[in-house]
């Protein structure tokens, strides 16, 4: 192989490379927005509400940028294999992630909707549907970088364990509702958050499908 | 007798010149071992069969152990590096090695169940049989009519009717009918680099073959003619075996349906071009399409 190819190869791994540590990146930003959306709501905290909603164009940006320089490289390098495999991923991942932090605006909307309400109970399970969805969103992008899916075959339980939290707080949530009318409102807000947080679970077992089938280019199906 | 009947089996063998030919001899150990890592050629049927192949140019091996069955109607392309024998291993096919001095063949290749190394074959038959198209197109300074009549007429085809049929078909399957028809009697040199390839295709399709071997057809052209080269490539799977060497990685994936990687002489993988070129099996194989070999 010439010189010059190689070189082009080359510069094509560290421009792979530095796809992926900027996907991480976004990862970490979603993260982030996810778990200060819930904090806000659990705290009242407005600022950081508004933290978050202002955030969300960053991600966005960030999520362009990443879709236009996997396109690149599909179009200039015509990658191969596993190369191939992990552009693939990273177009899908950038998807999911993109859709979090949306769900994590949502959220931060929510409570910037309540602000000037008393809770009908103190946010237990919400917050702890949160910490598990952002565990499974860590998890799954530290598979991608370390090349490693061991860890993927937990997410399963991870996801049934958000499903059943979210039945918990739904069956919790009607009694108040049918106990008393007037919590119907703030209720209905809170159920429509712990929806957000199973969506944001189920995106991240999709990323890790595709970290699976970036590493060992099977495709697995993880959420049963 | 034999020879007459058998002679039929071989596209475009005239008994008229049936002195010198002798048809190819059914092989001793026509069922082979199954080679393990074949891939599923669905409804394919396996056209050539090359079991335990070994090249040695003097002292140096080429071609080392290589077992390997290519389906019929299908495209099966070859990579590798450069010096990876992927050339020796096309021309062993029909027989183009035999030409090189110094030259040892170990192991069998069978065409349709013949082994093409039978001291009974005729070697002028085989190549009419399984044609060959190589990097620079190298058409006879001729007319272009010339160029493609010139094998049928080796073979004893005089009436010019039938020439002129066997000519159109040609030019035809090879997409250039439409390009020289109003030229037929013009030089053969005057045509594009793209049209002179597809004139040699045209000029090996004429006899007839059912195998067509091609080292790095496209290797000298630019793109647009690279992409009407690969147009015909698919096309001519619905009537011939195509087996395809090239460098480039990207046109093996375009126009192949297998993939043959071999890498210092060694037949490293064999699988469908799709699973070759998104998960292959071998460590080696993921290196060399990646760009990270050497």
């Amino acid at each position: 192989m010439p010189d010059g190819d190689l070189r082009s190869r080359m510069t094509f791994h560290s421009e792979l490379e530095r796809l992926e540590t900027d996907l991480v990146k976004l990862g970490t930003l979603v993260e982030e927005a996810l778990s200060k959306a819930v904090h806000s709501l659990k705290d009242h905290n407005q600022i950081m509400a508004g933290e978050v909603v202002a955030g969300d164009d960053v991600v966005d940006k960030l999520a362009i940028d990443l879709e236009n320089r996997s396109l690149s490289l599909l179009a200039l390098q015509q990658p191969m294999a596993s190369d191939l495999r992990r552009i693939g991923t990273v177009l899908k991942i950038v998807t999911d992630l993109e859709r979090v932090g949306d769900h994590a605006v949502d959220i931060a909307k929510v409570t910037q909707r309540l602000a000037s309400q008393t809770y009908i109970k103190p946010l237990i399970d919400i917050p702890r549907m949160a910490r598990i969805a952002q565990d499974m969103l860590r998890q799954s992008l530290e598979a991608f970088v370390n090349r490693n899916v061991d860890s993927l075959e937990s997410m399963r339980e991870q996801d049934d364990e958000v499903d059943h939290l979210y039945s918990q707080i739904f069956r919790e949530l009607l009694v108040f509702m049918m106990a008393d009318p007037r919590t119907i409102q703030q209720a209905t807000e809170f159920l429509v958050v712990a929806s957000h947080l199973e969506r944001v679970a189920d995106h991240a077992t999709n990323i890790a499908e595709w970290v699976f089938y970036a590493v060992t280019g099977e495709r697995k199906d993880l959420n049963l | 007798m034999q020879i007459i009947s058998a002679l039929k089996d071989i596209p475009g063998a005239s008994p008229s010149g049936g002195n010198r030919l002798v048809a190819l001899q059914p092989h001793r150990h026509m069922v082979q071992e199954h080679v393990s890592d074949t891939p599923d050629f669905g409804a394919a049927h396996p056209k050539i069969e090359v079991t335990g192949l070994s090249v040695y140019y003097g002292k140096t091996q080429a071609i080392k152990d290589v077992s390997v069955t290519i389906p019929e109607k299908r495209v099966t392309a070859v990579i590798g590096p450069s010096g990876c024998g992927k050339s020796t291993f096309l021309r062993t096919l029909n027989r183009m090695n035999d030409l090189v001095p110094g030259v040892k063949v170990e192991g069998s290749v069978l065409l349709d169940g013949m082994d093409i190394y039978s001291p009974h074959v005729d070697v002028v038959e085989l190549r009419k049989k399984v044609g060959m198209v190589f990097q620079r197109p190298n058409p006879f300074p001729k007319s272009i009519w010339e160029n493609v009549a010139y094998g049928p007429k080796c073979q004893g085809i005089t009436n010019r009717a039938t020439l002129e049929q066997i000519v159109e078909r040609s030019l035809r399957e090879a997409a250039l009918w439409d390009e020289v028809k109003d030229r037929l009697y013009s030089s053969a040199l005057e045509l594009s680099g793209g049209q002179q390839q597809r004139l040699c295709i045209a000029r090996a399709l004429a006899v007839e073959p059912s195998v067509l071997l091609m080292d790095e057809p496209a290797a000298s052209l630019d793109p647009i003619s690279t992409t009407r080269i690969e147009d015909l490539i698919s096309q001519l799977r619905n009537n011939y075996t195509v087996v395809i060497v090239t460098h480039n990685m990207q046109q093996a994936a375009r126009v192949s349906d297998y993939t043959a990687f071999f890498l210092m002489g060694r037949l490293v993988e064999f699988d469908a071009t799709e699973k070759i070129f998104t998960r292959p099996s071998r460590k080696e194989t993921e290196d060399y399409i990646t760009g990270r070999f050497g």
